[in-house]
């Protein structure tokens, strides 16, 4: 097992009688994409919140990289980033002022040379000057993505990164992501609705119900292991009957 | 050092703003130079008016520069973080290692940015339009401007901890504070003119000894250095207490899941 990078342990999270998390554990190692997954209200955003520090657990500590997130806040995030859908980045700043900000927020050495590569990597090099609310959901995607691998984080947060890119865009972000994960051996937490992009880039996945870890395993083996096909149909196991499950 | 650069972001994405829009930049001199404009007119009036000897501008005028000056640097805050609101950036900004204080600094660089090019431009306007002279003040006029950017900066952060802690739709709390204070504030009128029990809510103002002090002074009688070291000791307390409860609704938005919610509810 590779040294974690995240380790979440006994997480809790009320709103105020309805549990939305109950007392979930798992960890996610270096150079490991761990897939989090679950229905709609399963739970899974409300982890990431935790996990990035805008939302209090209930009870349960989250480490990252050891650093406990309620202890060492700036400890801890200064080695954490994240995409996602429903966080985009000022549409009022362009791509390249907007990486500059959250580079000098993140504390990023040699700036101007981290986001020439990013700008690069992510094919927005004629794009810098654009304000970003003037982008298409893809390109805001990849900016996204631009921004949250600029502090060369050692965990990686992304909640549904590809839900608005076309495939072959989806294709490509996910083979950049895995270059990166792999290059510079980041762990990654990673949400999403499509069981194909999750079977081809998660080492590992959890799935979630009603707040609880009801399966974890390889997204290979564990349909089978559950007498289903494919993940999808997995998926909507999980979704439907959940009762008929159980983490092994 | 990341402390200071942390900061220096916010200022950063500010100047970007006002550089890349001419419309976040006009309202910094446009307001103030229509006060200036107005009040100078009617000043002139009323010394052509009233009995020779007693003039209007310094007291008048003077007023309304000191009075835009605090209001400037209480919106200058405000604005700052309304960007923030407007464009659904607290998820992106408290999700980093960004910490309240560094946050609320960068608000209030911003402000003392924004509130010194309106000053800039009142004083020329005042000065060169309606030959307002600052000497008239004496030494006092730094302390009297300190202790209103000071008290304006504590109503910037109290108005955003209310925005913060109620939502994007709170947003209208923060454009007539300035007004509601006015009165109290003894702006244009000695505090005695007040019944007591405005004059009680006026002396908690340190806005209220600046101006009892600047009609004081103009008026040629002495004003109490004690005095004005009690409204900045106020104007002081005032920005602890602010800075305490906009750290204490943050932390009570992180709690609840609010600010994790913030995006969503601004969007809808």
């Amino acid at each position: 097992m590779s040294p974690k990078v995240l380790a979440v342990d006994r997480l809790r999270r009320l709103y105020g009688g309805t549990v939305a998390v109950d007392g979930v554990s798992f960890d996610v190692g270096q150079g490991e994409i761990v897939g989090l997954l679950g229905p709609n209200g399963a739970g899974k955003t409300t982890i990431i919140n935790m996990v990035l520090g805008v939302l209090e657990p209930s009870a349960g500590t989250i480490r990252i990289e050891g650093a406990d997130i309620a202890a060492s806040r700036v400890r801890a995030l200064e080695r954490t980033n994240f995409a996602a859908v429903y966080a985009p980045l000022p549409g009022n700043l362009t791509v390249f002022q907007n990486l500059r900000v959250f580079g000098l927020m993140y504390g990023v050495k040699e700036l101007p040379d981290r986001i020439e590569t990013l700008l690069e990597q992510f094919d927005l090099g004629r794009l810098r000057n654009s304000r970003c609310g003037v982008l298409s959901s893809g390109e805001q995607t990849r900016v996204s993505l631009a921004k949250a691998m600029i502090n060369r984080p050692r965990l990686l947060l992304l909640d549904e990164p590809t839900a608005s890119l076309d495939p072959a865009v989806a294709d490509d972000i996910r083979t950049q992501i895995h270059e990166f994960v792999t290059r510079d051996q980041v762990g990654v937490l990673w949400t999403s609705h499509n069981m194909y992009e999750v079977a081809d880039v998660c080492d590992r996945v959890l799935f979630l119900s009603r707040g609880k870890i009801l399966l974890e395993g390889d997204p290979g083996a564990l349909p089978r292991a559950h007498g289903k096909e494919t993940l999808e149909e997995l998926f909507i196991a999980v979704a439907r009957e959940p009762l008929a499950l159980r983490r092994d | 050092m990341s402390s200071f650069r942390r900061t220096a972001a916010i200022v950063l994405r500010q100047f970007y703003l006002m550089r890349g829009s001419p419309v976040r930049v006009l309202p910094i001199f446009a307001w103030v130079a229509v006060d200036i404009v107005l009040w100078g007119f009617i000043t002139r009036y009323l010394n052509a008016i009233a009995s020779p000897g007693f003039d209007f501008v310094p007291v008048l005028l003077g007023a309304i520069l000191f009075w835009d000056f605090f209001t400037r640097v209480m919106h200058g805050v405000s604005i700052a973080f309304l960007e923030d609101v407007w464009s659904h950036n607290f998820l992106n900004l408290f999700a980093s290692p960004l910490s309240i204080r560094e946050y609320v600094g960068g608000l209030v660089l911003t402000s003392i940015a924004t509130s010194a090019l309106g000053l800039l431009t009142m004083v020329i306007l005042a000065s060169t339009v309606f030959g307002l002279s600052f000497f008239v003040y004496g030494l006092l006029l730094v302390p009297f401007l300190l202790v209103l950017f000071l008290f304006g900066i504590a109503l910037g952060i109290f108005a955003s901890a209310l925005v913060l802690r109620f939502g994007p739709a709170s947003e209208w709390i923060v454009w007539p504070i300035p007004a509601f204070l006015s009165p109290f504030a003894a702006v244009f009128y000695p505090v005695s003119t007040l019944p007591p029990w405005m004059q009680q809510v006026s002396r908690l103002l340190p806005a209220s000894y600046v101006f009892e002090g600047m009609r004081a002074t103009v008026a040629g009688g002495a004003y109490r250095g004690t005095t004005l070291l009690l409204s900045a000791c106020l104007a002081g307390l005032y920005i602890l207490l602010a800075s305490w409860c906009f750290t204490r609704i943050h932390r009570h938005a992180v709690r609840t899941g609010l600010l994790a919610r913030y995006s969503a509810e601004s969007t809808g």
